[in-house]
C-alpha cells in the first residue's frame, strides 16, 4: 500500500526525460558516506490489517464515565459537525494563501473570529492558535510586548497545565512571574490586587477558575489599568453562553481552549485555542487574521491579512512563531456554535450548570464531604472530601468512573480537594451514581 | 456569498439539546450574568448544512485538483487513516494522567510509544516527544530544549544561526526562545555559504539550524562538515524537517550529526492539512539532550505496560496541554503501518522522481536559479517572464483557472519571482503532463498576450482580492 499511481513503464519514460538512467542517479548530490545506517520499519499492510490493529490499540482503552474536565469536556456535538467538516474540500486545503479559490476557509474563519467576538465581548479574534494553553502563553507574550513591562501575576486557580505551558514559553525570557494561590478553592482577590503594581506587564484570571469559581472581574480590570497593566482571563466557551463576558469587564485580552465547542476528546487533540481582544491591541495579535476586502469588480471576499507581523515578512522580529492555525478545529467550532445557535448556547450552558448543582447537592449530602468555594460555580466545583482525594478517585476510577481531578499535585495542602466536572452529557442516573460509589468508597 | 450571520433568522433553530432531568438551579447572582445572548446564527439545520456545504465548494484541496505547493507537501491524504482516527475520539486525555488511571488508557499510551519508537528509525534519533502540536511549535519546542542542554551544561550561549533560504518561522522560533539571529547568505549553488558560516561560528552559538534538503529543494553535500564545525564550537545543530519526505531512507538527520528534529507529520505522513491545521510536530533528540524533553511523557514500564511520567524536574516543561494532537498523530501513525519501509522509500524515490521530471521540462521555458537535480520540489524564478510585465503572480492566477492550486509563489525569498513546486510521489504522470503542459501554455501567453495572465483567474467566485484594502480596514469581525 503506497498511494503511488506511477507503473514500470512510466518510470522510464520520466527517467529518461530527465536525462538519468535510474532513480539512484537522483539521489547522488547525497555523499555514499551520509546514507541512512537503518530503515528498520515493518513491512507496510493493507488498510484492512492496519484498521484491525488501531481497533485492537482502541479496545485497549477502557472506557470511563467522566466527570473530568482539567479544560478538556465530555459535550454534545451534533452529527452535522462531522458531515460538514468532513467534507474534504475543508480537510484537504492549504493555508488559504490563494484565497480565490480558499474563499470556503477564509469565509469560514471570518465567521469564526465574528463568533468568538461576539461569545467574548470583544472587538478582534485571530483564527485560532493550538489550544487554550499556549493561547494564555501567547496571550501572555503579547501583554509583555504592548506594555514593554516584565513582571506577570498570575491567579494560580486559572488551569495548572496552562500556568505550566506559560512557564515554558516565558523560561528563556528576562521576567519576573508571581503566582497567586487561591485559599478555599477561592481566588485570593486581595492577594492579588496587592500585587499590581505599576511595574505590572499583565494579571493573568480564569473564569471559571480551574476549581471552578465564577467571578466578575471588572473591578480588577480597572485596578489594572490605573496601573497601566493588562487583564488577560482564560474563559470557557460554554459558560459563555450565561456569564458577564470579558469584553463586559474591561478585560483585554481574553483565551481558551475551543474544544468544548465541536471537537471530540480524542485524547486530549487536536481542538483549537482561540484569543481576542481590543481593537486597539490588532497589531499586537498572534497568528492568522482574516479580513474582510473587495475584489477587482467591487465584490466582497476574504483574505489573510496584517502578515507583516508573522514570519513571513519579519522573520525574527515576528510577532509570533505560529505558522498554522487549527483552521479545521475552528471550522468545527462555527458550525457546533451555528447549529446551536443564539439560544442554544444559552440552553447549553444553563443545563451545564443545573446539572452540576444537582450533582454538588448530591455529592455534598454525602457525610464529610463539602464544596469549599465561596464563590458560585458553573459547571465545575470543587469538593472537600474526608480523606485524600487521589485515593477516592484511584477507587472510583476502578469502578469505572473518573470522579474528578484532585488538586494535591498542584495546590499545596489540598490533599482531600478534588475538581468535579458535570457537563450536559451526564444524566441524572450518571451521577446519582456518581454519588452512591462515592459514599461506598468513602464510608464502606 | 451572504455570511452565516446575514442568512440568520431570529426564532429559528438548529440543533436541540436533549431535556434536562435535573431540576433547575437556582440563578447565579446578576452581576455575573452576560447582558444579552451572543448573537450566534439563528438557523435550521438544513441552512447550516446547506451553507457549509456552499462553503466547501468554494475550497480547493488536494482531493479536487492537483495541489503542488512548495514547502509544504501536499500529499494525498489516505481515507484508511481518517477512519483510524475515529476510534479513538472518545477518550479523554487527564484519566491518563491521575493516580490508577494508566491502565485504562494502555491502548492511547501504546500507539504513542510505538509512533515514538517509528520516529526515532526514521529519524536516527535516541527519543521523541509527540507533545508539539504543530511544526513550528515543534521547533519552539526544540531550541527550548537546546536552551534547556547549554544552561544545564552552565554553557553561555546568545546567537542561532539560519541561512538565508530557510523557512521565516526558524529565526522566529529562535528569537522567541531568547537567542539572536545570524542570517547565513546562500553561495552559487544554492547552499549556505561555508567561508561565511565558519566566520559567524562562534563559541556563542547555541545553535544552527538546516533544512536539507533546503527550501531551494538542494540537497547539502557540506551537511557533515557543518555539524561538524557546529559541535567542535560548542553548538548543536537543529534538522528542519519540513523536507524530510524527500530523504526517508535515503538519509537520518541522526546519522549526519543532527541533535535535534522536528517531524511535520501533515507533510511527512500525509495527515491533511485542514485548511491550515491541525498540524503535528514531533521532536526527536539524541540521548543527550533526552532528560528535557517536555512532560508528561509515555514510558513503557519493566512489566511491558505504558505509563505516564509527569515528572518536571529536568524536562523544559509543558509545550501543550496532553500529549499533542492525538488524532493527527493516529493518522499517521496509520500511514506509516499502511506503507511500511518499503513503501516510505518509494515514497521518497518517487517524490524526487516527480519533482525532477517536472523541472526537466519546464527549465527551458522558465529561469532555473540554482540547476542541479533537485530532491522533492524545485525552485524557477519568472524574472524571464517579468520581461513582459508578468509576475509570478499572474502565472499563479492563470493556473487556478486551468483547474490546479497554484505552486508556492515568492518562496523562498532569495529568488526573485520565486516559482516553488512541490509535486509529491502520489500525482501520475498524466497530472503531470497536463500541469507541465500549462505551465508551457502561461509562459507563452507571458509574451504574447500578458494581459490574458494578470486578469486572472476568472473562473473563481472571486477575481483578485485587494490586500491592502484588507490590512487598511482591518475588518476581521462582522458586526451586522
Amino acid at each position: 500500500m503506497d498511494f503511488a499511481p506511477h507503473t514500470p513503464e512510466e518510470i522510464r519514460e520520466m527517467l529518461s526525460a530527465i536525462g538519468v538512467g535510474s532513480i539512484g542517479e537522483l539521489f547522488s548530490p547525497i555523499p555514499q558516506a551520509l546514507r541512512a545506517k537503518s530503515f528498520d520499519l515493518p513491512p507496510g499492510m493493507s488498510e484492512f490489517e492496519m484498521l484491525d490493529r488501531l481497533k485492537a490499540l482502541a479496545s485497549r482503552n477502557t472506557d470511563v464515565l467522566p466527570f473530568v474536565g482539567g479544560g478538556y469536556y465530555d459535550h454534545l456535538i451534533p452529527a452535522a459537525v462531522d458531515h460538514l467538516a468532513g467534507r474534504s474540500e475543508f480537510y484537504t486545503a492549504y493555508t488559504p494563501y490563494q484565497p480565490e479559490c480558499s474563499q470556503g476557509s477564509l469565509q469560514a474563519l471570518y465567521e469564526y473570529q465574528t463568533a468568538i467576538c461576539r461569545l467574548t465581548g470583544l472587538d478582534v479574534s485571530n483564527a485560532s492558535l493550538y489550544d487554550g494553553g499556549t493561547a494564555l502563553a501567547e496571550a501572555a507574550l503579547m501583554a509583555l510586548r504592548i506594555t514593554g513591562r516584565n513582571r506577570l501575576v498570575i491567579d494560580a486557580a486559572v488551569n495548572p497545565f496552562h500556568r505550566a505551558i506559560v512557564k515554558t514559553y516565558l523560561e528563556t525570557h528576562p521576567v519576573e512571574v508571581v503566582e497567586v494561590f487561591p485559599e478555599d478553592a477561592s481566588t485570593a482577590r486581595g492577594a492579588l490586587f496587592g500585587e499590581i503594581d505599576d511595574r505590572c506587564a499583565a494579571v493573568l484570571v480564569a473564569n471559571p477558575t480551574f476549581l471552578g469559581c465564577v467571578s466578575d472581574y471588572t473591578d480588577l480590570a480597572a485596578k489594572a489599568h490605573e496601573n497601566g497593566a493588562l487583564l488577560v482571563s482564560a474563559v470557557y466557551p460554554v459558560a459563555l453562553g450565561l456569564l458577564k463576558t470579558p469584553g463586559e469587564m474591561d478585560v483585554d485580552i481574553a483565551v481558551g481552549d475551543g474544544q468544548s465547542v465541536g471537537n471530540p476528546l480524542s485524547f486530549g487533540g487536536p481542538a483549537f485555542g482561540f484569543i481576542a481582544t481590543k481593537k486597539a491591541y490588532i497589531r499586537n495579535l498572534p497568528g492568522r487574521i482574516v479580513g474582510e476586502t473587495d475584489d477587482r469588480e467591487g465584490r466582497r471576499g476574504y483574505v489573510l491579512t496584517l502578515q507583516a507581523r508573522e514570519q513571513h515578512i519579519k522573520r525574527h522580529k515576528a510577532t509570533s512563531n505560529i505558522c498554522s492555525n487549527q483552521s479545521l478545529c475552528a471550522l468545527r467550532g462555527l458550525i457546533h456554535l451555528s447549529l446551536l445557535g443564539k439560544q442554544g448556547m444559552v440552553e447549553l450552558a444553563h443545563q451545564n450548570r443545573d446539572k452540576a448543582e444537582y450533582a454538588k447537592g448530591a455529592l455534598t449530602a454525602i457525610r464529610g464531604v463539602t464544596a469549599i468555594a465561596r464563590e458560585p460555580s458553573f459547571n465545575e466545583f470543587t469538593l472537600r472530601l474526608p480523606s485524600r482525594a487521589e485515593d477516592a478517585v484511584a477507587a472510583l476510577l476502578r469502578r469505572g468512573i473518573a470522579a474528578g481531578v484532585p488538586l494535591a499535585p498542584w495546590y499545596p495542602g489540598s490533599e482531600k480537594d478534588l475538581v468535579i466536572t458535570v457537563t450536559e452529557k451526564r444524566s441524572k442516573v450518571e451521577i446519582d451514581r456518581l454519588a452512591q460509589e462515592l459514599e461506598k468508597v468513602l464510608w464502606s | 456569498m451572504e455570511l452565516i450571520y446575514e442568512k440568520s433568522v431570529s426564532g429559528r433553530r438548529g440543533a436541540r439539546l436533549p431535556n434536562s432531568d435535573v431540576p433547575p438551579a437556582s440563578p447565579l447572582p446578576q452581576r455575573l450574568l452576560r447582558a444579552e445572548a451572543a448573537r450566534l446564527p439563528e438557523l435550521s439545520e438544513l441552512d447550516v448544512v446547506r451553507h457549509f456545504t456552499q462553503l466547501s465548494r468554494r475550497n480547493v484541496g488536494v482531493d479536487n485538483a492537483f495541489y503542488p505547493l512548495g514547502s509544504c507537501t501536499m500529499k494525498y491524504n489516505a481515507k484508511a487513516a481518517e477512519e483510524a482516527a475515529r476510534f479513538f475520539t472518545g477518550f479523554h486525555p487527564v484519566p491518563a494522567l491521575l493516580l490508577g488511571g494508566e491502565p485504562l488508557v494502555q491502548g492511547s499510551l501504546a500507539l504513542l510509544h510505538h509512533m515514538g519508537e517509528l520516529l526515532e528509525e526514521i529519524t536516527g534519533m535516541d527519543a521523541v516527544t509527540c507533545q508539539p502540536l504543530a511544526g513550528a511549535h515543534g521547533e519552539m519546542t526544540g531550541i527550548m530544549l537546546i536552551s534547556a542542554y547549554h544552561k544545564a551544561k552552565g554553557n553561555k550561549k546568545k546567537f542561532v544561526i539560519v541561512p538565508d533560504s530557510s523557512h521565516g518561522t526558524n529565526p522566529a522560533s529562535a528569537a522567541m526562545a531568547g537567542y539572536e539571529i545570524v542570517t547565513i547568505p546562500t553561495a552559487p549553488y544554492g547552499d549556505m555559504d561555508l567561508d561565511a558560516f565558519k566566520a559567524a561560528l562562534n563559541d556563542e552559538v547555541a545553535a544552527v539550524m538546516m533544512t536539507c534538503p533546503n527550501t531551494l529543494g538542494l540537497f547539502n553535500p557540506h551537511i557533515k562538515e557543518i555539524c561538524d564545525l557546529a559541535h567542535e564550537a560548542g553548538a548543536l545543530v537543529y534538522y528542519d524537517g519540513a523536507n524530510l519526505n524527500a530523504i526517508l531512507g535515503q538519509v537520518r538527520p541522526g546519522d549526519v550529526g543532527f541533535d535535534v528534529v522536528h517531524v511535520n507529520l501533515h507533510k511527512t505522513f500525509g495527515t491533511p492539512h485542514g485548511g491550515g491545521g491541525p498540524g503535528s510536530g514531533p521532536v526527536g533528540v539524541k540521548a543527550a539532550l533526552a532528560p528535557f524533553l517536555p512532560a508528561p511523557r509515555v514510558v513503557k514500564l519493566d512489566d511491558g505496560t505504558f505509563g505516564v511520567a509527569d515528572d518536571t524536574r529536568s524536562s523544559i516543561g509543558r509545550v501543550a496541554n496532553f500529549f499533542g494532537n492525538f488524532g493527527i498523530i493516529v493518522r499517521a501513525y496509520a500511514y506509516i503501518l499502511m506503507l511500511g519501509r518499503e513503501g516510505l522509500v518509494g515514497a521518497s524515490e518517487l517524490a524526487v522522481l516527480n519533482a525532477n521530471y517536472v523541472m526537466s521540462r519546464l527549465k527551458d521555458l522558465y529561469d532555473l536559479p540554482y540547476d542541479q537535480t533537485c530532491m522533492h520540489e524545485c525552485v524557477f524564478s519568472a524574472s524571464r517572464q517579468l520581461a513582459y510585465g508578468v509576475h509570478a503572480i499572474d502565472i499563479a492566477k492563470y493556473l487556478i483557472d486551468q483547474g490546479y492550486h497554484p505552486p508556492t509563489v515568492y518562496f523562498p525569498m532569495i529568488v526573485r519571482e520565486a516559482i516553488m513546486i512541490e509535486p509529491t510521489e502520489t500525482e501520475s504522470k498524466q497530472t503531470l503532463d497536463a500541469f507541465i503542459a500549462v505551465m508551457r501554455e502561461a509562459a507563452e501567453l507571458a509574451e504574447k498576450d500578458p494581459e490574458a495572465l494578470k486578469r486572472a483567474p476568472l473562473t473563481m467566485p472571486v477575481s483578485r482580492l485587494d490586500e491592502t484594502k484588507a490590512a487598511r480596514g482591518q475588518h476581521v469581525c462582522h458586526l451586522g
